[in-house]
């Protein structure tokens, strides 16, 4: 067990030096540097931008900034945002909590409507059920989120006035951040005027951005599911006379999640870069919408800190799901 | 007896606030378009920090009346400059508070320390708070030059500081108007130093303001409440709150629903659905910048007086303005807005005469045309919202008289970096006022100094003009300054090294619900005198 | 089934034609998917034929003009036309050429590369070739797509080409991973060391051998590679990093819909129509191939 623990994470090193690199030279190549971003028709006397270049240590050659950039990364010492001079750190921190409600909920509507989906999908093969819940998640699969994200403004917001435009609570509510999550938050704060704010502003940008993974679970646990029904253990415990749902829920379920659980994981990946485009259209104040700024201004240190903080979440999480499966599937730990 | 006393004071108390309580603070909510970068003014450039910084929780020595760019006393009830030009003696206004915040609460009033913190910090490298986070440049300070302008300030008396210049310089108390020219508390700068705490003065503000700091959501949500001891007046609004907005529609959406009562920077299109809404109110005011096009007199065929002002009757300005700017803007004949003094309204702008000026081109030796380079701008300014589609239409109009252009563009940095080479031939540019001082928009766009130093990208000097623009910068009289700027606009008209384009107007809509509220000539929002009926 | 394997020889195509089509033509989404995209590409053929106006002359006294039959100043508008007075109808039709170029190259780029990595990384198996090579597909599978191609295009500047490469590089770690993974599964079949004994070279299994024998799941994947390229071109088009202005892509045309959401749906809702009706004809087409080729797959 421990030998492929070890394993998977000696795995993820190489690819963190591959990240560092990989953000290091992309920021690098971006033409114009931050210091120029900084200035406007005015310009900049030629002292201060000299002065500006070596306090951001942009004077010094490439391999030392690199080096420097990996040694203070490796102490959790991010820099300092160009724009904003506040440590990136505590940029990131302060937006993260936004994205990851955002994400969380965004997954359990996911989960909550794909899998009960695709298991009827497999179960009433061929059927009406079938077909509508296949057509759905494939359209759900194909649309452009910012779309359809536009589309339910436009229908719930503007001509229903059901759901608020934007923002994450309305502004009468001001609601001392304890952990970051709006809805955890506002549950302590004893304030259920708030709580219901802030589920309503949450609701639509969750659905828009669980769109996709909603539709790609649905997916996997019917052709999951319909793999295992197929099996033919499943039809010995019918045969032994094990009732339908007992058969569906106990024997087929349990070998049939065990790629879904994969698939779920893995589309931790996708929920960030679809949270990008969802916080852009709800001005949810989240990450994506910040490293998206950030690269346009240039601003170097939040990039290089974000994206490293961007992927070692989305790398702790694959590592996670890969141990899980690990775990579940007993073959995979011993092959 | 104590307790009885104690228990009594505390019921007392508590009833107050209940009645306070019960009667509802007037909040109003601004969207505004993005995030401040810092709640110093001193560090950063752009308006919108400064809407969050300095216009409400700093003060300065002078301000600018709101609407003009008449210069009127703020923290400073009178100055004074001697006879030399040279020194500048400011009278502060007694019994200035400031605020307090959970670390701190002030035990005197506004003095001449708090002046002298607030300046040497951007000043004196060697100041204990002029290097408190790393990255952080006093950028304003830098870029208006002040270090070449100011010798050093000094404490007169308690309640007087004195600048002495090295120079004259005529704009300097427009200057001191300026964002970064805020006054911090050189107290609060002190104890927080002591407590090896500095970073918090940048952090949670205190200022003279008439709006304390209260809060700072990033990305989301900025809340401060009134000052009740401001010098000029409680705000009559109790709570403001900045709901970060960064989408343009969306403002406007939340403006309809009244989320918002005010809001900031409509998209054009919008503007036009605004004015027909009964429930918004559409101020205007215009931008204090200029729009243009410069020609490179370094380099033919703009060495011909007469090829540009053809080219000045061959653009035909009105149909960029509906075009482009689509009414967001106003026809530019001078370097410099109406809205700054010494506007010489008698110029004449060139009428749009096609005909006339391919006369023109052909008396200057080129009857057949000529080819020619023109850059336009990457990037959206205020000044322009769309460069390319003004150098399409600009083309298009050149075309007609034979001139052909070819466009040009550069990513931003590497266009300002190249026009201050001078590599341009004709190149679209513009320029955004500091100080509402007209000095801020000669010296740097047309001065002999700024050919070399890239911000004259017509690389024009003219001996005349140059001699204008110093003379006003020495004469401390603003109606004989006056007099020299309208001279010299007159030049520039002759000469003709630029087709000034527009200048954009600003519209601020506002809710019906909301009295009181004026734009300034600068960019800034300002909700001091402001208050909303039926809350 | 074992002796069927044995005995099965390699093919030069992925399957004999008439017995994929035959296969492929009893999923009837699929069907319907691949006429749609046939369609597609004629109206990219015939753009200029068929639209009814140029994709960006504006007609300045009709913007904003709602879909319908009525003709305006002379001209009828049938799906309506945007906020410069373009028709969007003509907009609509001759971005169906660039978004089939779009797929194209970006799809045909990432395959050529990713084929060629793959086949490297499965041939060099437990050697430092292979580890660099996935490890850097691990790096590029690490960051997300969309911020992936944002940095990318910041480098190279905004543009629909500059667009198209970082559309590339996001969907090469697939190729790679699918090409590997397929090459490692027939390195272990017979055939493959009865060449080698036979003296073939190194390069000469890899493509004349073994890559036929990849080309199904390959093909699958290009197809769907398609509609996530339009997606992603579409997305950065929204952000405005993708096509500029005037150029009728379709996600460029979406990013001014925020603007006109309650005052001209038509400018919002028909581009992203387009894009999905675009995406879902490829996906059916995609998932119809894998299914036609499943049984083939595994054998």
């Amino acid at each position: 067990m421990f030998s492929f623990f070890f394993k998977r994470v000696a795995l993820v090193v190489p690819t963190f030096i591959g990240i560092t690199l990989l953000v290091f030279t992309l920021i690098r190549l971006i033409p114009g540097d931050p210091v120029e971003a900084l200035s406007g028709e005015r310009g900049m006397t030629e002292e201060r931008y000299h002065r500006l270049i070596h306090e951001f240590g942009l004077d010094r050659p490439l391999p030392v900034q690199y080096a420097d950039y990996v040694w203070k990364a490796l102490h959790g010492d991010l820099g300092v945002s160009v724009i904003t001079h506040e440590p990136v750190f505590s940029e990131f921190m302060a937006r993260f909590p936004a994205t990851v409600e955002l994400s969380v909920v965004a997954m359990l509507l996911a989960v909550a409507i794909g899998l009960p989906a695709g298991i009827v999908a497999a179960v009433k093969r061929n059927t009406a059920w079938d077909y509508s819940v296949m057509g759905a998640s494939l359209t759900g699969y194909s649309m452009p989120i910012f779309w359809w994200g536009l589309l339910l403004i436009l229908f719930f917001s503007v001509w229903l006035g059901w759901t608020p435009v934007s923002g994450r609570i309305a502004i009468q509510y001001d609601i001392a951040p304890i952990t970051g999550f709006m809805l955890v938050d506002s549950l302590l704060a004893a304030d259920k005027g708030a709580f219901r704010s802030a589920l309503s502003h949450l609701i639509l940008p969750a659905i828009v951005l669980g769109t996709i993974p909603l539709a790609v679970i649905a997916r996997m646990t019917r052709s999951s599911m319909l793999e295992v029904l197929r099996e033919d253990y499943v039809r010995t415990a019918r045969a032994k006379g094990a009732g339908r749902v007992r058969v569906v829920a106990i024997h087929a379920l349990r070998n049939a999640l065990i790629p879904v659980v994969t698939v779920i994981g893995l589309q931790v990946g996708s929920l960030l870069a679809g949270a990008i485009l969802t916080e852009t259209i709800f001005s949810w104040p989240g990450i994506g919408k910040w490293l998206v700024e950030a690269i346009h201004r240039r601003d170097y240190a939040a990039v290089q800190g974000g994206i490293l903080m961007t992927a070692t979440i989305i790398i702790g999480v694959n590592l996670i799901v890969d141990v899980l499966y690990g775990v579940i599937n007993p073959r995979i730990r011993h092959a | 007896m104590n307790l009885r006393r104690t228990l009594k004071a505390t019921a007392a108390i508590a009833l107050v606030a209940t009645c306070g309580a019960a009667v509802a603070a007037k909040t109003l909510v601004y969207c505004s378009e993005g995030s401040p970068e810092g709640f110093n003014p001193q560090f950063f450039t752009t308006g919108t920090t400064a809407d969050a910084s300095s216009v409400p929780i700093y003060d300065r020595l002078v301000e600018f009346e709101i609407g003009t760019t008449n210069i009127v006393p703020g923290l400073a009830e009178s100055w004074s400059v001697d006879r030399d030009g040279t020194s500048y003696t400011f009278k502060l206004r007694k019994g200035v508070k400031f605020h307090s915040n959970s670390h701190f609460t002030p035990t005197r009033d506004l003095n001449a320390d708090d002046v002298l913190f607030s300046y040497n910090r951007m000043a004196d490298p060697n100041h204990p708070y002029a290097k408190v986070t790393p990255g952080q440049t006093y950028s304003y300070f830098d870029d208006m030059g002040m270090k070449d302008i100011v010798d050093h300030v000094e404490k007169v008396d308690p309640m007087t500081v004195r600048f002495v210049l090295k120079k004259q310089e005529a704009p300097f108390v427009a200057d001191m108007a300026m964002d970064f020219a805020s006054i911090l508390s050189a107290e609060y700068a002190d104890k927080m130093m002591a407590a090896k705490t500095p970073e918090i003065v940048d952090r949670e503000p205190i200022g003279t303001g008439p709006f304390q700091f209260v809060s700072y959501q990033k990305d989301a949500v900025i809340r401060y409440k009134a000052f009740d001891q401001h010098w000029s007046g409680r705000p009559k609004i109790d709570n403001l709150v900045f709901a970060i907005t960064t989408d343009a529609s969306v403002r406007y959406a939340k403006l309809k629903t009244g989320e918002c009562q005010v809001m900031a920077f409509p998209k054009p299109a919008d503007v036009a659905l605004m004015k027909t809404d009964p429930n918004i109110t559409l101020v205007q005011q215009n931008g204090l910048n200029v729009g243009y096009i410069a020609f490179n007199i370094e380099k033919k065929p703009f060495d011909s007086k007469l090829v540009r002002q053809a080219l000045n009757m061959a653009t035909n300005k009105k149909a960029i303005l509906d075009n482009v700017f689509q009414g967001a803007g106003q026809v530019a004949k001078n370097p410099i807005p109406p809205t700054l003094w010494s506007y010489n309204d008698r110029v004449q702008d060139y009428p749009y005469d096609p005909v006339k000026a391919k006369a023109m081109l052909a008396q200057a030796g080129y009857p057949n045309g000529v080819d020619v380079d023109l850059w336009y701008l990457p990037v959206t300014r205020p000044y322009n919202p769309d460069g390319k589609r003004m150098a399409e239409l600009i083309q298009a109009d050149w075309e007609k008289v034979g001139v052909h252009a070819k466009l040009i563009t550069y990513e931003w940095g590497e266009y300002r970096k190249r026009s201050k080479a001078g590599e341009q031939q004709s190149i679209m540019y513009g320029w955004s006022g500091d100080n509402g001082d007209p000095d801020n928009f000669f010296v740097p766009l047309l001065g002999c100094a700024a050919v070399k130093g890239g911000g004259n990208v017509a690389r024009w000097c003219d001996k005349e003009f140059e001699s204008l623009i110093q003379m006003a910068k020495l004469a401390t009289r603003q109606g004989d300054r006056a007099g020299f700027y309208a001279k010299a606009q007159v030049i520039v008209h002759e000469e003709a090294p630029w087709i000034p384009i527009a200048h954009s107007v600003r519209f601020d809509p506002v809710r019906k619900e909301v009295t009181g509220y004026k734009m300034d000539a600068t960019a800034h929002h300002y909700f001091d005198k402001v208050d909303i009926t039926g809350q | 089934m074992t002796t069927a394997a044995a005995i099965a020889t390699p093919a030069a195509l992925p399957a004999p034609a008439t017995e994929l089509w035959r296969a492929f033509r009893r999923n009837r989404g699929a069907v319907a998917g691949l006429g749609f995209v046939v369609l597609l590409m004629l109206f990219a053929l015939l753009a200029n034929v068929i639209a009814p106006y140029s994709p960006s002359e504006q007609f300045r006294d009709a913007t904003l003009a709602r879909p319908s039959l009525t003709p305006i100043g002379g001209h009828v508008f049938l799906l309506g036309t945007d906020e410069v007075g373009r028709d969007i109808l003509s907009r609509l039709i001759h971005g169906t050429r660039l978004s089939l170029v779009i797929g194209l190259v970006s799809v045909s780029l990432s395959l050529s590369g990713g084929v060629l990595l793959g086949l490297v990384a499965g041939f060099h198996r437990g050697r430092a070739a292979e580890f660099t090579i996935m490890r850097a597909m691990d790096v590029l599978l690490a960051l997300p797509s969309l911020l992936l191609a944002v940095a990318v295009v910041a480098v190279l500047g905004p543009g629909l080409a500059n667009a198209m490469y970082a559309i590339a590089i996001v969907m090469l770690p697939h190729f790679v991973r699918l090409t590997r993974g397929a090459v490692l599964g027939e390195l272990a079949k017979d055939y493959v060391a009865a060449s080698r004994l036979a003296g073939a070279s190194t390069a000469r299994l890899m493509f004349d051998t073994v890559l036929p024998n990849c080309a199904a799941p390959l093909i699958v994947q290009a197809t769907l590679g398609f509609s996530s390229a339009i997606l992603d071109a579409a997305a950065l088009g929204f952000l405005g990093l993708g096509a500029q202005p005037p150029t009728p892509e379709w996600g460029s045309m979406l990013a001014s819909a925020l603007e006109f959401i309650q005052s001209a749906w038509w400018v919002v809702t028909l581009p992203g129509l387009a894009i999905l009706l675009t995406v879902l004809a490829f996906n059916l087409t995609g998932d119809g191939l894998r299914d036609a080729l499943d049984p083939k797959l595994k054998t």
